[in-house]
């Protein structure tokens, strides 16, 4: 399958680098007028789906190679986003209603006179930036270090991670921790001083979510074919055995785990500029199970089936919530349901089908062969 | 140690002195007592609940033992390390089932087990060398497993797998193996070979084999030691510890 997989890989690598290109051309290039002509809105919503696909990518590293299910994973994504939200609103300055400076609108509102600690330094892009890999890095280590080092595993691990996510959304929400309550972060204006109202950068954002999937790919596939990689697999597979072989089996997750954090965060950092709002919805306990769904829905374990079936998902959200909005929830229920029941490798899995001899009945068929024969 | 005149404990490679286990108030190991010298490879048997597994599992870190000591190579306190550390120190485990790595190559399989630095950064970053490489294709050969290096593991049989297991204990090059049941459902062939690849690895390791198979423990021809409710209960050759009245009221008593 991996062989194979590689090829697919370099396919979908070149399909993003063609879209990375041809998506501003279509969008800003092409007349109005054209049957090709990508209006912004449609450009907006498509780099949503790549910042949905490169969080899938980052979940399917640890639940496909190491069988993290992490169902918190969208705090991470969310963490980056409110980071990059931070700097957005910094930006507003005197442009926001009550024309602060320093003082975001919300925080004018609530009669705050100083801007708090945590918001220091968010009107430098760097440090913004810094904040996005390190905020999620550094929760991720903090509550790895905890679970693994403790032996969480399996449908405990999801628990305490759906926990922290839904502990992290009850907190976003509370008006004094004073990062917007529950409107969150909003009316933004410009990113590094180009308008994000303007198609030109509505396209810009779009290659650069392209650009930042093909490297969470690149990545994580460079950490799976090496020998780390291998032996995160072996720890997914047969975790004691890994110990009594001598590997620090908690190190081994807490690396995938972090470096996971850190995609997610890039892609929520990625995401808010295009959608315009982060809000604590987005630390939501049901967005992180949407998010394992996606990865199910395209196929554990292969990155790529990983970002497809978020792209699906999405795109066929899109479609039902407008066609019949009452019904979505329970096409999303369906979908799960029916793809863990006949697809258990995913849409990729379906695709690869017929190109691999079946392992578990080769299993069976040789072991009574073998076994037979003196 | 009663008998066989007490080797002080500098000089051993494995020593258990009153070791006791108990789950739930079910006492698996009582004050059981265990030399080995270095190069030394011992039989353990015994009936089902003797304390085998339990034992294994005290000595690689699994379980906890509620008192007594443990020490390795007369100066590590296992006790005090877990399963990670203790590998690292030279401590080797075969299981009764075998437990491979069923989605990884037969080569990738010996490749996680070669001695060779095990932190993230070394695994993340390290190139394998030509030695590494060496000592698999070595392996390979001696657990005449050649012709499947590229095969899934899950895809072996039961005896291959077996073998694909003592072949990663070789590749960690262990001071010390421990090999639980190594011949649980082979055929007769397939014993004979395995009794032959333990003598071969027993040259220069300290083995330790748990065995039901009495004919298999019969060629092994070493010293055997009889565990029964947790403590010792005979030790001697083969000859000798199947003589005893009482070994043979526990094995046929029941």
């Amino acid at each position: 399958m991996s062989a194979r997989l590689d090829h697919l890989g370099l396919g979908f690598v070149a399909i993003l680098i063609i879209a990375a290109i041809l998506v501003p051309l279509l969008s800003l290039v092409v007349s109005p007028d054209s049957a090709f002509y990508l209006p912004p809105y449609l450009v907006q919503l498509l780099g949503k789906y790549l910042c949905y696909a490169i969080l899938a990518v980052a979940l399917d590293l640890v639940w496909g190679y190491c069988g993290i299910l992490s169902l918190g994973h969208g705090a991470f994504f969310a963490l980056g986003g409110y980071a990059m939200g931070m700097y957005l609103m910094r930006q507003i300055g005197t442009r926001g209603v009550y024309a602060n400076p320093i003082l975001p609108d919300f925080m004018v509102f609530l009669n705050w006179k100083e801007l708090p600690v945590a918001w220091w330094g968010f009107n430098w892009f760097p440090y913004a930036m810094l904040m996005v890999v390190l905020v999620p890095g550094l929760l991720a280590l903090a509550f790895g270090w905890f679970a693994f080092r403790s032996r969480v595993t399996g449908v405990y691990l999801s628990i305490i991670t759906q926990a922290m996510t839904f502990a992290l959304f009850k907190e976003f929400f509370r008006n004094d921790f004073g990062f917007g309550g529950n409107n969150g972060l909003t009316d933004f204006k410009d990113l590094l001083g180009f308008s994000l109202q303007a198609a030109s950068t509505k396209a810009a954002l779009f290659s650069a979510s392209a650009i930042a999937l093909i490297l969470a790919y690149a990545v994580s596939r460079a950490i799976i074919g090496s020998k780390y990689g291998k032996a995160l697999m072996a720890v997914r597979d047969a975790e004691s055995r890994m110990r009594f072989i001598g590997y620090r089996v908690e190190n081994y997750k807490l690396f995938a785990f972090v470096v996971s954090a850190i995609i997610a965060g890039i892609a929520g950092a990625l995401y808010v500029p295009q959608v315009g709002i982060i809000n604590p919805s987005e630390f939501a306990p049901a967005n992180s199970i949407e998010a394992a769904i996606w990865v199910a829905v395209g196929g554990r374990g292969t990155l790529i089936g990983a970002a497809i079936g978020a792209i699906a998902v999405n795109f066929a959200k899109t479609y039902f919530t407008g066609a019949f909005p009452e019904y979505w929830l329970y096409g999303l229920g369906l979908l799960f349901v029916l793809g863990t029941l006949f697809l258990p490798k995913g849409l990729l899995g379906l695709a690869l089908r017929g190109s691999e001899p079946k392992p578990r009945e080769v299993v069976s068929v040789d072991a009574v062969e073998e076994g037979a024969e003196p | 140690m009663s008998e066989a005149g007490s080797p002080s404990l500098t000089q051993t490679l494995l020593y258990l002195d009153g070791v006791s286990v108990s789950f739930d108030g079910y006492k698996a190991l009582r004050s059981l007592s265990l030399v080995l010298l270095p190069g030394e490879m011992r039989a353990i048997i015994g009936p089902n609940g003797a304390g085998k597994t339990t034992m294994m599992d005290v000595i690689t870190g699994k379980t906890r033992p509620d008192e007594g000591e443990v020490m390795f190579d007369g100066r590590h306190d296992l006790t005090k390390l877990d399963e990670a550390e203790i590998a690292t120190l030279g401590v080797g485990r075969k299981f009764q089932k075998p437990t491979v790595f069923e989605n990884h190559t037969v080569e990738d399989n010996l490749l996680l087990a070669t001695k060779a630095p095990r932190s993230v950064r070394a695994t993340l970053f390290g190139r394998e060398d030509s030695e590494t490489l060496q000592t698999i294709n070595a392996i390979l050969a001696t657990t005449r497993l050649t012709d499947h290096r590229a095969r899934i593991a899950g895809s072996l049989s039961h005896g291959q797998k077996q073998w694909l297991e003592i072949g990663m204990l070789l590749a960690q090059d262990p001071k010390l193996l421990l090999v639980d049941e190594p011949v649980a459902g082979m055929t007769d062939s397939e014993t004979a070979a395995t009794a032959d690849l333990l003598r071969e690895i027993a040259r220069d390791h300290s083995v330790i084999v748990v065995e039901h198979d009495m004919h298999f423990v019969r060629e092994l021809g070493v010293k055997v030691t009889c565990l029964h409710e947790g403590a010792v209960l005979a030790e001697g050759t083969l000859d000798q510890v199947s003589a005893d009245p009482r070994v043979v009221e526990v094995y046929l008593g029941r």
